[in-house]
């Protein structure tokens, strides 16, 4: 009795698993490198930190710009960079021209939603 | 067993702790070498500098057509909304337009006596009385609107301009109590379609933010100067005031000029010369 309780509960506890070996399980979608982005191959950081540091760069890169004045980043890689947003061929949305497979697929993904575009605009989307 | 004193307890205990408070340092060393490849953070070469930048405006070079040139160039680059026009149906159905009162201006022309009521005569020279006098926020050197932002969205810059920093605007509009010049606004509402055309080279704003003139900081950054002075036909000029050869110094030396509301005490950037 006590063993046929404890099958139950175990099932029940784990029962997120099961759901999720039963339906078909997303791998995370990857960011798409397309248009200039695809052929330059030189990020402001390289591939691993920028997956797990960019909203830190964003931050800090934000303070830079509103604070100091100063816009120009000069990656490790010797690359420099327009620190902004969407403004101009050598920001982040000059290079990755599309927003919806760079930056929307993962944080839908993750169910993130920064304000950022609240204010600043896709240069796609304005034309 | 081995048998401990207090005394040799605390003898191991406390160079441990030492130990303990040099191992960061010691690592510190150690990583000095691999620390020379850092990312570095710079201005732009080609950015204009100024000690102090302030606005001279020539009243004498001023009508009504320069001042809706300048007050269209920069309202348009900056993207500022007009709550009074009617948004796209198709893009925004159902936002209608505001009535009037809730205006956001970022430079403007205003009546004499409305931008210097302390300096209106009895007998006032008769062109001032129909004189579109541009106003704009002052960059004041003692900026009231910098000591009521409870969060430091409003701040001066180093180069004496008072911006915003509009991440950080919480919407509290203390800042608009303060100025008195009238120079901030606040979006009551989205005002995204409000704005006839978007310009790509600056962001929008969102509900619940004030804003104001910010002397056009992204154009000095890249070396131009604001969209004001190129579209006023020679009418303002902006430079650094505290560089006695300056073009905007050398305007002050020649011409008597007045500012607003100086007996407030917030020393205005922007000179009127008259």
């Amino acid at each position: 009795m006590i063993m046929a309780g404890l099958v139950v509960f175990v099932l029940a506890v784990l029962s997120p698993f099961w759901f999720n070996l039963i339906t078909s399980t997303q791998a995370a979608p990857k960011p798409e490198l397309l248009g200039k982005a695809a052929t330059a191959k030189k990020c402001v950081l390289d591939k691993y930190e920028m997956r797990a540091e960019h909203m830190y760069l964003l931050d800090v890169w934000r303070d830079s710009v509103v604070r100091n004045g100063e816009r120009k980043y000069t990656g490790t890689n010797g690359q420099t960079f327009n620190m902004s947003l969407s403004t101009g061929e050598n920001s982040c949305l000059g290079c990755h021209e599309d927003k919806a497979k760079f930056c929307d697929s993962c944080h839908d993904y993750v169910s993130v939603s920064p304000y950022c575009w609240e204010c600043h605009t896709n240069p796609k989307e304005i034309k | 067993m081995m048998i401990k004193s207090r005394r040799s307890f605390l003898k191991v205990a406390g160079i441990a702790a030492i130990g303990m408070g040099a191992a960061p340092v010691i690592n510190l060393a150690a990583s000095e070498p691999h620390g020379s490849a850092q990312p570095v953070i710079s201005k732009n070469e080609e950015a204009l500098h100024a000690k102090r930048w302030g606005m001279v405006i020539d009243t004498s070079k001023l009508n009504e057509e320069v001042a809706e040139a300048v007050r269209e160039a920069c309202h348009k680059a900056h993207n500022v909304p007009d709550f009074t026009m009617t948004p796209d149906p198709e893009k925004y159905p159902g936002t209608r337009p505001f009535r009037d009162g809730q205006d956001i201006k970022w430079i403007w022309p205003e009546q004499f006596h409305y931008a210097f009521p302390d300096k209106e005569d009895e007998f006032l020279a008769e062109k001032f009385h129909h004189l579109p006098f541009l106003v704009t926020c002052n960059h004041c050197k003692n900026a009231p609107c910098v000591q009521a932002c409870p969060t430091q969205a409003t701040f001066k810059r180093e180069d004496g301009i008072v911006l915003m920093d509009f991440h950080r605007c919480i919407g509290c509009r203390f800042c608009m109590a303060a100025c008195p010049y009238g120079s901030r606004n606040f979006n009551f509402r989205d005002p995204r379609p409000f704005i006839e055309e978007t310009a790509p080279g600056f962001p929008t704003r969102s509900k619940g933010v004030v804003e104001k003139c910010n002397l056009c900081a992204e154009r000095l950054a890249k070396g131009e100067q604001p969209h004001c002075v190129e579209a006023s036909k020679g009418a303002i000029v902006v430079g650094d005031l505290e560089d006695p050869e300056s073009k905007i110094r050398g305007l002050l030396k020649e011409h008597y000029t007045i500012r607003r509301k100086q007996e407030l005490g917030t020393e205005p950037s922007v000179y009127y010369i008259v």
